[in-house]
């Protein structure tokens, strides 16, 4: 998995900035809420990248922006080379067939009215001319793959558990073989048991139809699971971004850091053993973000330098970057 | 985190004996909690585990009798605390011993603090009705416990809102107003779980050092068996509400006995796993608790289960004299198959 032909997607300083307007009649742009500010990054082909970040640190903008359900600012996204910003709407709409997305909230994504099996072949509709026997028989082969009874298909969503659903979201998503996934926390409101269910089902997925995950979340240790390569991000910057046992084993960010020590282990010693770096105060609002570096206000190695620069993003070798002062 | 307290000999501070609770619904009954028992010590921390709608909030609800009623009712039980049998108790004792003696954070800070009234005026309202004390004093007390929680600049606090306090300020503010009266059982459900992993971290770090200050007891109910392993002493795990498994905390991660502990331990990935590691995810889904099996509540999803777990309950024996109690027949086979 080397070489610029396996790179499936290619963000390049992508900005999303949203607007915040003041007035009743006369709306004045008085500032803007900096989501996702400057982020680079690949993703390779077949590959599973964790993105990984606490509330509001813009992780699901940038799988937003990716799909151009949010026009970008400014930067580029190459999608299998072909840049996507400067696509019209049509062109867009017939790239979406490559990507697709699962959402977090398997309750508020699936249309309580409609059956399952419409909601499957909503893709299918948009975007293939299939007839009628080809697409109920393209539903039931979906159910199945996301294990789930193929009888089931004019059952509605309210008849489902959540995990069952989050199946359904997946095989929506697969309708129409894309080659990009981007999940968005899709195991977050589940149950532990049931996570572990829709994770392994995602992998396998993986494996048999080669598909490439972007894989958002705020649970470390589930992001690792999952992941070849993880991105760190932090009020809308990119901290780290490294290989998963990289990352794991030599983090250079101090957020990175904090953030590994805040996963809870499931074993009392090794619970007891480990060094938690508790990080005070929180997270700053995106709205006025630190001058300097973003996350000098809770960096407990922050120095003058941090205040006043901003840090670069560099790579410190083996396709490891990160941004930071005090990195290395 | 020292064992040898829980052996000792100690008059419980909380005792519940067969507690079955039910809510009366237009499906029929649903048997939240069926028939649990336990003792909790004074000053120990006892995790509650187990998934949503296994009855591990209905419990804690139950003991602090704000189970509403109907369509809820308490069917069953007894819950002795400090010699006093809660449930026997009028609308009026009851009142008095919830908030000052136990007290409970919630899971949701926003909507457990009342948007329209000033932080300080929830802390000090707890003061001066449970200690009977004037403004000026509890308002003092008031800047005092937000100081201690970790609130910066706690005196001008005291006047915001609890919408100018991020989500971890508010949990800290509830963990404030539950300590006001110095509870001697502090009931936490869930409080970490609409947080950020970093503000996670600072609030478990705050209980463990509040508790280790005031020696209070802390019930800790939650769905990660994660968070409560560097905290607690002694865990209570719930399927179907019955408790499954109970036991010292290293006898439940390091002896596991139950099949359904064991998968919710395989379920969670280990941060220093090998690359390709698969999770032991658990088939299937929780029973129905209108019509609970007749058998093992754990029977339909259980790799080991056997022809007698459909038909005959097991009920909660003792696995050794550490107190490490299971509901299963098979415990003793000591089942490894299928589990990290």
């Amino acid at each position: 998995m080397s070489g610029e032909n396996s790179v499936l997607v290619q963000v390049k300083n992508l900005k999303k900035y949203f607007p915040v307007n003041q007035g009743i009649l006369f709306k004045r742009h008085v500032k803007d809420v900096k989501a996702v500010d400057d982020v680079s990054f690949t993703i390779k082909k077949g590959e599973t990248l964790g993105l990984v970040g606490e509330t509001g640190c813009g992780k699901t903008t940038v799988g937003r922006t990716i799909l151009h359900l949010y026009k970008p600012t400014s930067g580029q996204i190459l999608f299998d080379n072909i840049d996507l910003t400067g696509l019209g709407e049509n062109e867009m709409r017939r790239m979406r067939q490559r990507m697709q997305m699962i959402f977090q909230d398997p309750y508020a994504s699936l249309n309580p009215r409609m059956t399952v099996g419409s909601i499957i072949s909503a893709p299918l509709d948009v975007h293939t001319k299939l007839n009628k026997a080809q697409k109920r028989e393209r539903v039931q082969e979906l159910l199945s793959i996301v294990g789930l009874n193929s009888g089931f298909v004019n059952r509605y969503p309210h008849e489902f558990s959540g995990g069952q659903r989050q199946r359904v979201g997946i095989a929506r998503a697969l309708a129409v073989n894309p080659d990009l996934v981007i999940c968005d926390e899709p195991i977050s409101s589940l149950d532990v048991s049931i996570q572990a269910q829709v994770v392994n089902l995602l992998e396998e997925l993986q494996d048999r139809l080669g598909l490439t995950y972007l894989f958002v979340a705020h649970d470390l240790s589930m992001v690792r699971h999952i992941s070849n390569r993880m991105v760190v991000m932090y009020l809308g910057k990119i901290m780290e971004l490294a290989d998963r046992d990289e990352i794991y084993q030599i983090p250079l960010h101090p957020y990175t850091r904090a953030l590994l020590s805040a996963v809870p282990i499931p074993d009392p010693d090794k619970a007891s053993r480990r060094e938690r770096i508790i990080l005070e105060g929180d997270i700053p609002s995106p709205l006025n973000p630190p001058k300097g570096c973003n996350f000098n206000t809770r960096c407990p190695l922050a120095t003058e330098i941090c205040f006043q620069s901003e840090p670069a993003y560099v790579d410190v070798g083996s396709n490891h970057f990160v941004a930071c002062h005090h990195a290395g | 985190m020292d064992e040898h307290i829980q052996v000792r000999d100690m008059k419980p501070l909380l005792k519940i004996n067969d507690l079955k609770t039910q809510f009366h619904t237009e499906d029929g009954i649903v048997n939240a909690v069926n028939g649990i028992t336990y003792d909790m010590n004074p000053g120990e921390v006892l995790g509650v585990v187990g998934e949503s709608g296994c009855g591990k909030s209905v419990h804690a609800l139950s003991i602090m009798r704000l189970i509403q009623i109907p369509p809820g009712e308490i069917a069953n039980g007894e819950i002795w605390f400090n010699g006093q049998d809660l449930l026997k108790l009028s609308d009026n004792d009851i009142r008095k011993i919830r908030g000052r003696d136990i007290a409970m954070v919630f899971q949701d800070p926003m909507s457990s603090l009342n948007p329209v009234y000033t932080v300080g005026f929830q802390i000090v309202e707890a003061l001066k009705l449970h200690k009977n004390m004037r403004t000026k004093e509890a308002r003092e007390k008031a800047a005092d416990l937000l100081a201690l929680v970790g609130i910066p600049e706690a005196r001008k606090r005291l006047d915001n809102y609890p919408h100018q306090f991020s989500g971890g300020m508010r949990q800290r503010a509830m963990i404030a107003m539950a300590l006001s009266c110095d509870p001697k059982l502090l009931i936490a459900d869930e409080p970490t779980t609409a947080l950020d992993v970093t503000i996670q971290a600072q609030i478990i770090d705050l209980v463990i050092k509040l508790q280790e200050e005031l020696g209070m007891a802390v019930m800790w109910i939650t769905h990660d068996l994660g968070i409560v392993a560097e905290m607690v002493h002694k865990i209570n795990v719930m399927y179907a509400g019955f408790i499954v498994e109970r036991g010292n905390v290293r006898d439940i991660y390091k002896g596991t006995l139950h099949p359904y502990t064991k998968g919710l331990l395989g379920s969670l990935p280990s941060i220093d796993e090998a690359p390709g590691t698969k999770l032991i995810s658990i088939p299937g889904l929780p029973p129905d608790l209108v019509c609970l099996p007749k058998g093992c509540p754990f029977y339909a999803r259980c790799v080991y289960r056997e022809d007698r777990c459909k038909y005959e309950r097991p009920s909660l024996e003792k696995a050794d004299s550490n107190g490490h109690l299971v509901a299963c027949w098979r415990w003793k086979e000591n089942l490894t198959e299928g589990v990290k």
